[in-house]
This record gives structure tokens, C-alpha cells and sequence, in this order.
């Protein structure tokens, strides 16, 4: 764990300097002192926009492990319950009518995200048959399924050469519109649920068991379930709000974590929040300085996230239960 | 029957389920002493279970009271109750790749503080409770490499690192081999002797006989019998409460229960 933490560190400060300015490649110090621009490129873009990548990843992967543990399923993330098609209807939807002011796509992602976990909750509560966890699937498939046929109705509503390239970059997800303003404004709800998370994660463990297991165990499995379960999805909105949809992290980073640490979520759930910070990072960095343009950063990680389920798929390091 | 004196005592408990349209369980009234270990034999469905998760002060009966050395369950707070009730699940599955230890770690949770973790002394615990139950060398294996009786020792061995007085068992010898059966007998007339008191569910009349001081037949919610075993463990008893016929002879000392096909 302490070498992970190093790695990170290493990664942050390595990012710091890599770029295409001025020319591909690690930026010296000298150069810095040099050249103004190159100062401000590198305190006002790439710094927030580093450790926003770091933010979103610990988030992402720190959700995904509560969810893969409130769910008893190795196979979830936190767009299970339409949590990020309902952020990507708030996004679309504020984009077509309310103009594309940055602020307001964020509030509207967050809402509706948590307008989808809400809807996703009531409804498995009315579903009258099967367990708890076969009801919120279906009930999140549903959502989702709603709010995807919304995000459809409104790419062919929007207009296709303003609207409709931002509501792609959006769900195609990326960190190039992020300054300090967007940081400081994730900082504290990020900060707040990962400490919550971290706080909680030894009776995370105590939450994959049956209800009636946890409690002779001395916990009490519905509140506590119900506050990571907040606190995961308000993590993940608020980072989806600013960097769009970027999937993978959330599902690939915990079976890391897991392969590394064991599945204590003990040390499961801070190995999780370090691998995900790590990998954000680099994918954004290749997102960045790959091409001359910038690459959606949800397609490197689905790229990247997808080879590696492929490999532990394969390898059989993801047991499911039959 | 001293309903005063009892450890746990069941008053005029009836039971329906959120979802259920009829009580699974109406006016039930039962004594369990401290010390004992009391078989709860019945068909599928008689609410065996029910009965076990009102004890663990999981369910709340309505009306009727289940009582704790006489205060009412809901009295305690739920880490009290940790350390008094542990529990054994019929079955219960985990898809991550746990090493037993760690597995069986978490039963020390209710000595810990909400946002405490465990330590040493709560590791050594664990470990001494897998060797008891007899998975000495196995504490680095992982819970989705083993078999389903070593699965199910080892949620005894959890719930025997809650270190309680009370140990209810939900059918525990139902994926045990006959040595393993024999191991769990011996295992929980440990137990007693060291004072635990034991309450477990079974379909198996014979582990009931072999292991239990008292028994409990319960049919549709209802108690048909209760008394010591010797009382309860004839051939008329159980062929009433399984609705066929059952001989019960005794060879050696022990209860042999002969059963025929043929329902009535």
C-alpha cells in the first residue's frame, strides 16, 4: 500500500510535466522559468486538471467497490442503477435547452443521477417478487433503459452542429474543459464521501453478508447500506458532472485492488481509490498527448478497462457466483 | 416450565411477514434454560427459521414478547446482541475471494467501535476458533476454493469468534458428511459444557437425538411438543409431526428413527 501510495505520487508529478507543449514530451524546468506561457499552462491547466483526474478516478473506483459489496456481485459499477444515464439526460437535456454554461450541466447531471438512484430505489420497492439485489437490477436496467431513449430523443433533437457535438463529447467523457473552478468545486463532496467511504470500510465487508447475518453481527444493514449507498452515487455525479460519462474505472479498479490487497475490504477499498487515482491519470495523459488532438478520455479507459477484464476473464480471476 | 427463570423466553409471540396475508406464527409461548441445547425438528416451512430470527432479534414479533433473561429483546442495542446471539446461516455464499481468517475476522465486529478496525488480539481469536472447528492449515485458503461443509464449519467458526452465549444454528449439518456431522456433535457438546447455550433447526432426528437435551416439534407455526428429548423422541410424536409413518427403537443407547414412504 505505501509503494501504491509512491506510485501515485510519482504518476502526479510525472503528468505535471508531460504534455505537447512545447513540444511532446516532459516539459524541463528550465523551461518553465523561461517561458510564461509554459508557467501557465502548467499552474492553471494541467495541475487541476491532474488532480481532477485523480479525484474522479479514486471516486470512481472507490463507488464501484461499495457498490460491488452492497450488491454481493463482483459485476456491478456505479452506473447500475442509471446513475450515469440519468447524469447523461441531465447533461444532454441542459444542453439542448438551457444553453451549454458549464454549471449548469453539472447541477443538471447531478440531479437527475440522483433522480435515476431514487427511481431505481422506489421502484424495486414496489417489484413484487424476487430478492432485494434481482429487484434493483431489473428496476436499474429499467431506468436506465428510460433515460437512454431520453439521451437518443434529444441527440436527434439537437441541433447537429453546435448541440450535438457536446452532448457526444460529454458521454464520450473527458478532463479537457477542467480548471481550478471545476476542481475546487468537486473537491469537497469528493473529499467528504471518499472520507466516509474510507471510514466505513471495515463493516463494508459486514454488508455483502445477508441481511439478518449483518445484524447478528451488531450492525444495522439497511442504514448503513443506505449511506454508502449515497455517498457513492453523490461521488460519482459530482464527478461525472465534470469530466462526463468515463466508464470502466468503477468495475475494473476493485478486482485490481482486490488481486493486490485480498477482498478485505479493509484494504480492498483504499488499494481501489489508489489504483483508480493512478489509472485516471495515465489514461487521461494518453488522452491528451497521444494524438495532436484530444481523444475522449471514456474511450481510452473503455479501451484499456475492457483489455484488462478480457484478461482477468480469461485468467478467471472474477468469480461469479452460478 | 419457568417462564421467569428461562434465558431466552418466547411470550405469546405471533409472527406475519410484511408481504405474508396469514401469521406464520400465532401465540407461540417456549422456554429455553441456559445450558441446553434444544433441537427445532418440523416439515418445510413449519417456521423453524422464523423462529431462530426472532430470537436473534432480527424480527420483531407482533404481539407477543421474546425476552432475554427477561427484558424484552428490543431492549438491547444491536452490538449487545452481538456479543450474546451468534448466528449459523443455512447457507450463505460470498463471491470475493476471502481467505477464511479474514472471513472469519468479521465476527469480532460487535467488540469493535462503529469506526474501529480489528487487531491482533481479535486476529488470534479468529484463528484459534478455525482450528476448533477443525480447519487448522486452512486459514490462507480462500472462501470460493472450498467445499460446502468446510464452508459451513466456517461460519461457525465466525459465529464462535463472537465469542456468545447463545449459538443459534439454522440447519448445520445439512451439507456435512458423516465425519463432519460427527465433529459439528462433538464441537457443540463442547460448547455446552463450557455453558453456551445451543439452539439449532435441523431435518435430521437422528442428529437431534444424538446432540440435543430438549426438543421442540413445530407445525405450521404451532409447537406440537416441547420437553426434553427423551420425552419427545418417540415414534408417535414424529410420525404426527411429519405426517407418516415413524418407528423409533432404541439400539445401544441411542434413538434409531425408521421411516416409511408411504404418506398418509
Amino acid at each position: 500500500m505505501f509503494w501504491l501510495v509512491v506510485f501515485l505520487i510519482a504518476v502526479v508529478v510525472f503528468s505535471i510535466f508531460l504534455g505537447r507543449y512545447p513540444k511532446p514530451g516532459l516539459i524541463t524546468i528550465s523551461q518553465m522559468q523561461d517561458d510564461l506561457l509554459a508557467q501557465r499552462l502548467v499552474l492553471n491547466l494541467r495541475i487541476p486538471r491532474v488532480l481532477t483526474a485523480m479525484l474522479l478516478g479514486a471516486s470512481l473506483a472507490a463507488a464501484g467497490g461499495v457498490f460491488q459489496m452492497l450488491f454481493s456481485n463482483p459485476l456491478v459499477d456505479p452506473g447500475f442503477l442509471g446513475v450515469s444515464q440519468g447524469a447523461s439526460f441531465g447533461a444532454s437535456l441542459c444542453i439542448v435547452f438551457l444553453g451549454g454554461s458549464l454549471w449548469a450541466i453539472e447541477g443538471m447531471a447531478a440531479f437527475f443521477a440522483c433522480l435515476a438512484l431514487a427511481l431505481s430505489y422506489f421502484l424495486a420497492r414496489r417489484v413484487k417478487y424476487g430478492g432485494w439485489v434481482l429487484r434493483l437490477v431489473l428496476a436499474g436496467i429499467a431506468v436506465s433503459a428510460l433515460f437512454s431513449s431520453g439521451v437518443g430523443l434529444l441527440k436527434y433533437m439537437a441541433d447537429p452542429l453546435s448541440q450535438l457535438q457536446a452532448i457526444t463529447f460529454w458521454l464520450l467523457g473527458g478532463l479537457s474543459s477542467i480548471t481550478w473552478k471545476q476542481f475546487l468545486f468537486i473537491l469537497p463532496v469528493v473529499v467528504v464521501s471518499l472520507a466516509v467511504i474510507f471510514g466505513m470500510r471495515w463493516r463494508l465487508n459486514l454488508l455483502s453478508l445477508n441481511d439478518e447475518t449483518a445484524f447478528s453481527l451488531g450492525i444495522a444493514p439497511g442504514r448503513e447500506r443506505l449511506i454508502l449507498l449515497i455517498v457513492a452515487v453523490v461521488a460519482t455525479a459530482a464527478v461525472t458532472a465534470v469530466a462526463g460519462l468515463v466508464g470502466w474505472i468503477g468495475l475494473i479498479m476493485p478486482h485490481i485492488a482486490r488481486r493486490l490487497f485480498g477482498a478485505d475490504t479493509r484494504y480492498m477499498v483504499p488499494g481501489s481509490m489508489l489504483c483508480g487515482a493512478a489509472f485516471a491519470i495515465l489514461c487521461d495523459d494518453l488522452a491528451r498527448t497521444l494524438l495532436s488532438g484530444e481523444i475522449p478520455l471514456g474511450i481510452i479507459t473503455a479501451l484499456l478497462g475492457a483489455t484488462i477484464f478480457i484478461y482477468l476473464m480469461i485468467r478467471q480471476k472474477i468469480p461469479v457466483r452460478k | 416450565m419457568n417462564l421467569e427463570r428461562s434465558l431466552i423466553a418466547f411470550h405469546n409471540v405471533s409472527y406475519i411477514y410484511p408481504a405474508g396475508e396469514k401469521p406464520v406464527m400465532e401465540g407461540l409461548n417456549l422456554a429455553i434454560n441456559a445450558g441446553t441445547i434444544t433441537a427445532v425438528l418440523g416439515p418445510n416451512g413449519a417456521g423453524k427459521t422464523t423462529l431462530l430470527h426472532l430470537a436473534l432479534g432480527w424480527l420483531h414479533p407482533s404481539p407477543g414478547q421474546v425476552e432475554l433473561y427477561g427484558e424484552p429483546l428490543k431492549n438491547f442495542s444491536r452490538r449487545e446482541l452481538g456479543k450474546w446471539i451468534g448466528l449459523v446461516p443455512q447457507s450463505e455464499n460470498t463471491p470475493f475471494e476471502y481467505s477464511l481468517l479474514e472471513y472469519v475476522l468479521l465476527g469480532r465486529t460487535p467488540y469493535l467501535a462503529p469506526l474501529a478496525m480489528p487487531e491482533e488480539p481479535d486476529v488470534a481469536i479468529a484463528a484459534e476458533k478455525l482450528d476448533e472447528v477443525g480447519l487448522k492449515g486452512l486459514h490462507s485458503r480462500t472462501m470460493t476454493s472450498i467445499s460446502g461443509g468446510e464452508r459451513q464449519l466456517v461460519l461457525i467458526a465466525r459465529a464462535l469468534t463472537q465469542q456468545p452465549k447463545i449459538l443459534l444454528l439454522d440447519e448445520p449439518t445439512s451439507h456435512l458428511d458423516l465425519s463432519n456431522k460427527g465433529r459439528l456433535v462433538q464441537l457443540l457438546r463442547q460448547l455446552q459444557a463450557r455453558g453456551v447455550t445451543i439452539i439449532f433447526t435441523t431435518h435430521e432426528p437422528d442428529v437431534a437425538s444424538a446432540l440435543a437435551t430438549h426438543m421442540v416439534l413445530m407445525r405450521k407455526g404451532e409447537i406440537l411438543k416441547t420437553g426434553t428429548s427423551s420425552e419427545v423422541m418417540t415414534g408417535e410424536n414424529l410420525s404426527a409431526l411429519y405426517n407418516m409413518p415413524i418407528q423409533v427403537k432404541k439400539l445401544d443407547g441411542k434413538h434409531v428413527v425408521i421411516w416409511d414412504e408411504k404418506v398418509n
